[in-house]
């Protein structure tokens, strides 16, 4: 495993992935790529009740998290949310002595059903999918994480029938790899919306 | 013959009538008895010599140490000294000299006011414990502090008997007591002792072996015993050993000077550890239960009308002035040993009146004539009086002063025993649920027939107890009254259904989860009331249904929700069927039944029809997204979109 960088956790939750047209492959690419933990928490854990120790045990052994999810009401499934209540403890995330995560990096890849135009000020949603999300920024904070912007899929309800899945899955597998191999310039990305743009003009540059 | 089952018959019929109704009117069965005896004895006359019968009725106290004896551990025997000794000793010595001081003020021989004085420092085990267990008042502080000068007594008994032939002749003293204490303690005992006239030395040897025999036998002999005759399998042999036991230690006791109730006491202590204790407090119960009932009528036929009537007023007023005296006492000693609130009350009221021991005590001393007859008239009716008077301060005080001092403090006289939890029947099933019990720090109480089974958990430290747990008797013993869950895992179908009527009727605070065979017994379980039902195989099969699933390739998630689904549709269908069975009406012939069952049938077929379609058919609602094209807000309240 020459030239692994930063080990990936890659958290993945999706309830009803028989209905999944986007999140499933994304799951599956990743799966495939060297450096990255894949960890579907529906399956692994389908009556909630997360170990603690195991998912500790594998973010003391990974340097980057991510969440990979729909976003479910401007926020994720539940499960994920069961794992950031059980597992990011006092004296362990954050608190006293809570330095486990320190330095490490930590985003979400989220599809939303809406398209782009309703995550503005002046959409139906009213706030952009970053302001969205603030709850998870603020965790990553506190847990001394570096926080990116998400690498979002929108109009995720139409993607089978616009034919955008293959072009995000290509930048998603371009993402993890980069990020793996220590490609990418963070600092650069910490300021955006959200990280798809940025990600088209380095791939262009590489 | 005739005159037996006659005599039998009138005592059996007053019983019947009067207790109920005492209960009834809230009285306690003790004074439903012992105005039972009132009736058939003094007012109607239909029965005579009621002393042979009341010494006969007296075994019944001995059985009650015994049923005693196994509530109570060694441990917590031996928790109880300081209150033994201190609380007991010093009620008897005060009792005593203050009464006797009263006697002398009445003009009566120092010797004869010290006997007085004996009799009525006793109170009445059997009233007292038997209502105390009646309104569940024993584990209350006043109830055990009742308890422990209660056993206090029992114990002084002894000494006493030994002391009262030396009152007799004072002039003789010295003379005796070169002999040794011991000859005139003992000899004194019964009369009927083989040590009379044995030197000291002997007279203690064979006490000592005497006890040893009680303590070892019990220890060592009874779980053999008791597994061999198990293994008859016959309930009424039980029976026969457990009176066997307590009449044989009786006998030795008897026979060596020694007071019965102290001996059967003592091997109840011993047994109290074993795993036999329920089924024997089973099979003891209802002996002591009605001989005791047998007591308290004998106790009320045995009042003089004519004695009593020539000197009414001053009887009367005796009578009061001793129990003012005795719970002056009480109530001093309560205060002193920080019995507070209800609970000083209880026993200050509870144990102010002279007891069967003082029977006892009067025909010795009247025999050794320390007390003359006429005297010990009056006595034996100020005893009975004060025995009739008794229920009715335990009423006083459950609806005068327990109300009132409870409302103030609130906390006095709270019952301990946290509900446990009785586990009926130790299969595979039974300790399962036995051990997540207890591995979450609740008390179980585990009955089952088998020895084996019983013998092996208690190897590990279970409180397992061998009997028929269908039996209601062992239910009671083991502490249905108390419980707050009874989990019913027997194997016989039939005994599950009786035991869950059972209690369910005559217990019903009592939650009952109960194990069922098929679906059939899920249906007779429900019908005897028991609400929460398991079926035995279910939940292993939908467990076996769900890794299937998993490997024929579903989502774990799914396959787990699918299981609920599944377990909540099953339940609640078989829920509705169960109310519309019928134990009268065949299954065929029971038409909302049949339409039912038809109805569901319909519906699972249907489902399993459904389940071919794909899974975006929107047939499930969970996690649907809005339909593709279908708009996320309603336009007709918006422009923004």
């Amino acid at each position: 495993m020459a030239g692994i960088e930063n080990k990936l956790l890659i958290l993945f939750a999706h309830p009803s992935q028989g209905r999944s047209e986007v999140n499933v492959q994304m799951a599956h690419v990743a799966e495939w790529v060297p450096g990255v933990t894949l960890v579907d928490l529906y399956a692994e854990y389908p009556t909630f009740d997360i170990d603690i120790n195991a998912e500790q045990a594998r973010l003391d052994d990974h340097d980057t998290l991510i969440f990979l999810h729909p976003l479910y009401w401007y926020s994720t499934p539940a499960i994920l949310k069961e794992w950031q209540d059980l597992v990011l403890e006092y004296g362990y995330a954050y608190g006293t002595d809570g330095i486990a995560l320190r330095g490490k990096t930590f985003f979400s890849a989220v599809t939303t059903g809406g398209p782009e135009e309703a995550y503005r000020a002046d959409g139906y949603n009213h706030y952009t999918l970053r302001q969205l999300l603030a709850p998870l920024e603020q965790t990553a904070n506190l847990c001394g994480m570096t926080w990116l912007p998400p690498f979002v899929l929108h109009g995720a309800r139409h993607a089978k029938e616009t034919g955008v899945i293959q072009s995000h899955l290509d930048d998603w597998e371009y993402l993890l790899e980069a990020l793996v191999h220590g490609r990418l310039d963070l600092a650069a990305l910490e300021g955006l919306d959200t990280l798809n743009p940025a990600l088209k003009n380095q791939m262009q540059e590489a | 013959m005739e005159s037996f089952l006659l005599q039998a018959f009138i005592y059996l019929v007053a019983a019947v009538i009067a207790v109920p109704l005492a209960n009834r009117f809230g009285l306690g069965s003790v004074l439903g008895y012992l105005i039972a005896g009132v009736i058939i004895g003094p007012v109607l006359g239909l029965v005579e010599d009621t002393e042979t019968l009341q010494t006969y009725a007296e075994f019944g106290v001995v059985m009650m140490l015994f049923l005693i004896g196994l509530e109570l551990e060694p441990r917590a025997l031996w928790g109880m000294r300081v209150r033994l000794l201190g609380l007991g000793g010093v009620q008897i010595v005060a009792t005593t000299v203050l009464i006797m001081a009263a006697a002398m003020v009445f003009g009566l021989y120092w010797s004869v006011a010290l006997a007085v004085g004996l009799v009525f420092s006793l109170s009445s085990t059997a009233i007292v414990l038997q209502t105390l267990g009646e309104k569940g008042l024993i584990q209350t502080d006043g109830g055990r502090a009742s308890f422990s000068v209660l056993l206090a007594q029992d114990i002084a008994v002894i000494p006493m008997l030994a002391l009262v032939p030396l009152l007799a002749a004072p002039e003789l003293m010295n003379a005796n007591w070169g002999g040794g204490i011991s000859d005139i303690r003992f000899t004194a005992g019964g009369g009927g002792s083989i040590l009379d006239g044995q030197p000291g030395w002997i007279v203690t040897l064979v006490l000592l072996a005497s006890v040893a025999v009680i303590v070892l036998g019990g220890h060592y002999l009874t779980r053999p015993m008791f597994r061999y005759l198990a293994l008859a399998k016959l309930p009424e042999i039980f029976t026969a050993a457990a009176l066997l036991m307590v009449i044989g230690i009786a006998l030795l006791m008897t026979l060596v000077g020694l007071s019965p109730a102290l001996g059967t006491f003592l091997a109840g202590v011993v047994l109290a550890n074993s795993e036999y204790r329920h089924e024997l407090e089973a099979d003891v119960e209802p002996f002591k239960g009605l001989l005791l009932g047998l007591f308290f009528i004998t106790v009320g036929a045995g009042i003089n009308f004519a004695v009593l009537f020539a000197d009414l007023f001053l009887i009367v007023g005796l009578t009061v002035g001793m129990m003012l005296i005795k719970g002056l006492v009480l109530f001093s000693l309560a205060k002193a040993f920080k019995v507070r609130g209800a609970a000083g009350w209880l026993f200050t009221l509870g144990m102010a009146q002279a007891g069967e021991f003082g029977f006892v005590l009067l025909s010795f001393t009247t025999q050794n004539d320390v007390i003359p007859v006429p005297l010990g008239q009056t006595l034996l009716l100020m005893v009975t009086l004060s025995m009739l008077l008794t229920p009715g301060l335990f009423i006083f005080y459950e609806r005068v002063i327990a109300r009132q001092i409870d409302t103030d403090l609130g906390q006095e006289d709270e019952i301990d025993a946290a509900g446990p939890v009785i586990i009926a029947g130790l299969g595979r099933f039974g300790q399962i649920v036995n051990r997540m019990l207890l591995s979450n720090g609740h008390k179980t109480v585990v009955l089952d027939y088998r020895n084996d089974v019983i013998s092996g958990l208690r190897n590990f430290g279970v409180r397992a107890y061998f009997g028929d747990p269908s039996r209601p008797d062992l239910l009671l013993a083991a502490g249905i009254r108390e419980a707050k869950v009874l989990v019913v895992a027997v194997d016989d179908r039939e005994k599950a259904v009786q035991m869950v009527d059972y209690v369910t009727r005559e217990h019903p605070h009592v939650h009952v989860v109960a194990r069922a065979y098929d679906r059939q017994h899920v249906y007779q379980l429900y019908a005897a009331g028991a609400r929460d039902i398991v079926r035995e195989m279910f939940d292993s099969s939908v467990r076996a249904g769900r890794y299937s699933m998993l490997a024929l390739g579903h989502h774990p998630f799914e396959a787990e929700r699918a299981t609920r689904r599944y377990v909540k549709e099953d339940r609640h269908d078989l829920a509705r069927l169960a109310r519309l069975w019928d134990p009268e009406v065949s299954m065929t012939e029971n038409e909302p039944y049949v339409n039912l069952a038809r109805e569901i049938n319909q519906r699972i077929n249907e489902a399993m029809m459904q389940a071919q379609l794909p899974d975006n058919s929107g047939a499930e609602r969970a996690w649907t997204p809005p339909p593709k094209g279908g708009r996320v807000r309603d336009t007709k309240d918006t422009a923004a979109e």
